[in-house]
């Protein structure tokens, strides 16, 4: 047991738990956000539990963090060692005859998602802890001083959301997310050798999973530029 | 039809090589990408010229021995046929046509379009095979009653010629469809059950002492080997290893 993460299997094991586990994130974060669109209060409501509850702030959220750092860090590793495989490139490649563009640039989707988050953590992360934990406001209200101010989460999605170049690079965040999952989804079941009866029905769970959840997203990000 | 050939010349394995320019004429469509090349190789012949080295032996597609990265893909453009199994009838005339050696550290080039592919060979000798009592008790594999599921798969897993071009045509260079293959014969019979925790996980230790990348699942081995070898050996493998190592 001890050698399995020194071993190129044990790193594609790793690298696909990690990703598992970021895909459920993904998935819990649009439902939370979609909220928005439907009932501003209900977003409220649930972003200041998920704000202030000791076990997604002191437990979940150092485990994301983690996972966030891991996923990308180990991707940039193996990505330099398989460079390293090949000293020698081919003069001519036609790799697009027997693979997707998706599956052989998940460096570049990656490292853009990178830049994406980066940009993300600036601008809700950041500011978050900063309020709770610097500040030490955790009422989670738009006026701490006045007890019934009501929440402020809905108030700061729906203002980020006002410059139209933070949606277009939002959007494009998400175009990327979308080409990143198109293959990792079904990559890391592989990974965890989960190839059987079953695949066929993944795959297509993975292909609808890749392109509804950043495509909602895209769609929270447009309804909130254009209805406020 | 008359054919611009860009053939990798490399006098020897430490030497640096480079493509070289060729016209061949007169090529006929019924004749093998290895008979163009035996052509090409008796006019530099005549010409007192080194003909281009290149692996070749049975010449049917049994025994994995050509090995040509062909106009960008590992043995040309058609699918499941080796390098030999390809004929000129799937080029055009005035076509060009790039050949290549495969590319990999863990192939390094021995002359022109020869790669030392005996990275393969230490990965087979650390775990790819199975300790039979040949003392006069063996029971007959007949005997032993095996799922034709299994057997099937096992058949198929088998029938890797060990050509290398999974790691020719992997953006990473990875082996593990080779592996995976390997692995899979034996993990799927219950002749292979007795050695399967110290198989996989020497075989794969092996292989990336070998200097082979890392799987990312592009897919490009299963549609580039010519024995149509399937990514669910892949899978298989990876089961196992992780098996293996929480046994070990």
């Amino acid at each position: 047991m001890s050698g399995i993460f020194n071993s190129s299997i044990g790193r594609k094991f790793a690298m696909a738990l990690s990703a598992l586990f970021l895909m459920i994130f993904i998935l819990q974060h649009f439902a939370i956000n979609i909220l928005s669109v439907f009932s501003p209060d209900t977003f409220n409501d649930v972003s200041h539990f998920m704000g202030t509850f000791w076990v997604i702030q002191y437990l979940l959220q150092p485990v994301l963090i983690f996972g966030v750092i891991f996923h990308f860090v180990m991707g940039f590793v193996l990505e330099i060692k398989n460079n390293r495989a090949r000293a020698v490139g081919y003069a001519k490649n036609s790799p697009s005859g027997n693979s997707t563009w998706m599956s052989r640039n998940m460096i570049w989707s990656g490292g853009f998602i990178l830049v994406f988050l980066v940009i993300h953590f600036i601008d809700f992360w950041i500011p978050e802890i900063n309020t709770k934990y610097i500040a030490g406001d955790m009422s989670g209200l738009v006026d701490p001083n006045v007890a019934d101010s009501g929440y402020r989460y809905y108030e700061e999605l729906v203002h980020k959301f006002e410059p139209i170049w933070r949606v277009a690079l939002y959007c494009i965040g998400f175009v990327f997310l979308a080409l990143h999952l198109l293959h990792g989804f079904n990559s890391s079941f592989q990974s965890v050798g989960a190839n059987n009866k079953y695949t066929k029905g993944l795959k297509g769970f993975g292909k609808v999973y890749s392109i509804a959840v950043p495509l909602g997203f895209i769609f929270i990000a447009l309804f909130h530029h254009f209805n406020h | 039809m008359n054919l611009k050939l860009k053939i990798w010349r490399q006098k020897n394995d430490s030497e640096k090589g480079r493509m070289v320019d060729y016209d061949v004429t007169d090529v006929s469509p019924d004749m093998s990408f290895l008979e163009m090349l035996d052509v090409l190789n008796q006019e530099l012949i005549e010409k007192q010229e080194e003909p281009v080295a290149f692996d070749h032996d049975c010449r049917e597609g049994i025994c994995g021995t050509c090995s040509l990265y062909i106009n960008g893909r590992a043995h040309g453009p058609q699918t499941k046929i080796t390098a030999c199994q390809l004929h000129m009838r799937s080029f055009n005339d005035g076509d060009t046509i790039y050949i290549e050696p495969w590319r990999a550290k863990a192939f390094p080039v021995v002359k022109d379009l020869i790669v030392d592919r005996t990275a393969f060979d230490r990965i087979q000798q650390a775990g790819g095979f199975i300790s039979v009592n040949t003392s006069g008790n063996t029971q007959d594999a007949n005997a032993i009653p095996i799922e034709k599921e299994h057997a099937d798969k096992a058949f198929d897993a088998a029938t890797c010629i060990g050509c290398g071009a999974c790691v020719a045509t992997c953006k990473n260079s990875s082996a593990m469809l080779f592996v995976g293959a390997k692995v899979s014969q034996f993990a799927l019979l219950p002749q292979g059950q007795v050695e399967a925790t110290d198989r996989v996980l020497n075989m794969v230790k092996q292989m990336d002492e070998e200097g082979f990348g890392n799987c990312t699942n592009t897919g490009a081995c299963e549609v580039e080997c010519p024995k149509g070898i399937s990514l669910e050996n892949i899978a298989r493998m990876n089961q196992e290893y992780l098996k293996a190592s929480l046994k070990g």
